[in-house]
């Protein structure tokens, strides 16, 4: 089980308050946002593109004090993100309001 | 035909929300809701004439790219459909700013067009410029790719606000025959319901392509028909405000005496399809009106000859821009007409543009206004 932390736009549009927890295939950035996306299919393409799955621009990962943005979607999260200890970040990047 | 309807619904999108004004058939006393989708920018919010209480909605931020919303009752809840808008194909390369060839990329959904027949169809307007239509209420997006690869795609460049396809205009008489514009290739008309698109800009002069008259890149504003006579089309181009009276296949202007005839919206009266209004704006350079006076101009001899109205409207000071999708006419007699502005005033005038009050004044920059009659 991985914590996920929705901006609060998308906490809105998928009716959710906090945090979110998914179930994840692997702890990867690509897995978990495949498993967010299956449980939320209307935050599809607002937090990384239908096709390409590159991240929006304005959009920002962090986890454990670490700017995982630039990772690749295959890299392993941090263990604390893998165990459940520390959430996975999903940021508005301070330039896109 | 207006005296069965009770009242209007005003559909406002803004930079950080969508509004929804409504009022009785006298048409001066509000009720405001909103703002919906508040911190989106709301492109535009438009009612299916098959089916009032179906409302699309195109919502839109630079973190989160696009939605597509919809509501089943008349806005009072919302729920969001397909956002995949994928081009068919290889999408090729268009003009860029400096003229460069730089590939299509889908940006966002500046204008929604319900089909006038079926509330489960919807056509949709795209930055990158394209069309695209759903045909099972929102639930997938299929382009109409005929329009870009129609042959001239690569010679087409955006306009200051982007390469967007920006109208969309649907011939009651002819379901098969739509027109689209798009800054800044132009006109373009379909006879075969969206298959094959043929551009329309013959008679359209703009100084700021090397050909003045060539087939492709002028950059129109707005086109708006009357529905009793599908075949004459005004345009407010970027600069100069034309007519056509052969379904776009050619036009003469129609400036005549306005001040300016730089501006972005253009509409029809509901009921005489000779009188047109438009908001003329100082310049390219400038966009706000001219000497900070507001003013509505109306021609009731389909151009040419423009009276100012300006009863109700700010005649000092007032340097705000009237953008392409914020003017609308509702059906009502005595028809009303209303738009709205970057400095977030909703104005309506409930006797075709005699008389004007603000319905609101401080909303966010104003994107689009729409208006749905009501029985």
């Amino acid at each position: 089980m991985i914590r996920v932390v929705l901006p609060a736009h998308l906490r809105i549009l998928a009716r959710v308050d906090g945090e979110v927890t998914v179930e994840a295939a692997q702890a990867t950035q690509g897995a978990v946002l495949d498993a967010l996306e299956r449980r939320f299919p209307e935050l599809a393409g607002t937090i990384r593109d239908h096709v390409t799955k590159q991240r929006r621009p304005f959009i920002r990962f962090f986890a454990c004090g670490q700017d995982l943005s630039h990772d690749s979607p295959d890299a392993p999260l941090p263990g604390a993100v893998a165990s459940g200890a520390e959430p996975f970040l999903i940021v508005g990047a301070i330039a896109g309001g | 035909m207006g005296k069965n309807m009770s009242g209007v619904r005003v559909l406002v999108g803004t930079r950080k929300g969508a509004f929804v004004l409504t009022s009785d058939g006298k048409r001066q006393k509000w009720d405001v809701s909103g703002p919906h989708f508040a911190g989106w920018e709301l492109f535009h919010v438009k009612g299916s004439p098959a089916d009032p209480n179906r409302l699309w909605a195109s919502q839109w931020t630079g973190w989160h790219g696009q939605l597509i919303q919809r509501s089943d009752d008349g806005g009072k809840t919302w729920a969001p459909v397909d956002n995949k808008f994928i081009y068919d194909g290889i999408p090729g390369t268009h003009q860029w700013y400096d003229g460069t060839a730089h590939p299509w990329e889908f940006k966002r959904v500046w204008h929604l067009e319900p089909s006038l027949t079926d509330p489960d169809t919807v056509y949709a307007g795209v930055e990158d410029a394209a069309l695209f239509r759903s045909t099972d209420g929102g639930g997938s997006w299929q382009e109409l790719s005929g329009l870009r690869g129609h042959g001239s795609g690569p010679k087409w460049q955006p306009g200051a606000g982007g390469m967007c396809l920006h109208t969309i205009v649907i011939d009651p008489a002819n379901p098969k025959r739509m027109y689209i514009a798009i800054s800044s290739a132009g006109a373009f008309r379909t006879e075969d319901g969206g298959e094959t698109w043929q551009p329309i800009n013959q008679g359209l002069k703009s100084e700021y392509i090397p050909d003045p008259n060539a087939e492709v890149g002028h950059c129109v504003h707005r086109i708006a028909m009357h529905p009793s006579r599908p075949d004459v089309l005004f345009m407010q181009k970027h600069w100069d405000v034309m007519r056509s009276d052969n379904a776009g296949t050619l036009w003469h202007e129609i400036s005549g005496n306005l001040p300016t005839d730089f501006g972005f919206v253009i509409d029809v009266h509901a009921h005489e399809p000779d009188t047109i209004y438009v908001v003329p704006i100082k310049s390219d350079y400038e966009h706000y009106p001219l000497d900070g006076k507001l003013r509505v101009y109306r021609s009731r001899t389909g151009g040419n000859e423009w009276e100012a109205l300006t009863n109700g409207l700010p005649q000092s000071d007032c340097y705000v821009n009237v953008l392409r999708d914020a003017m609308c006419v509702d059906k009502l007699d005595p028809c009303g007409v209303y738009f709205g502005t970057t400095g977030g005033q909703v104005y309506a005038s409930p006797d075709a543009g005699d008389n004007w009050a603000p319905i609101v004044r401080d909303l966010p920059a104003v994107l689009s206004v729409e208006v749905q009659s009501l029985s």
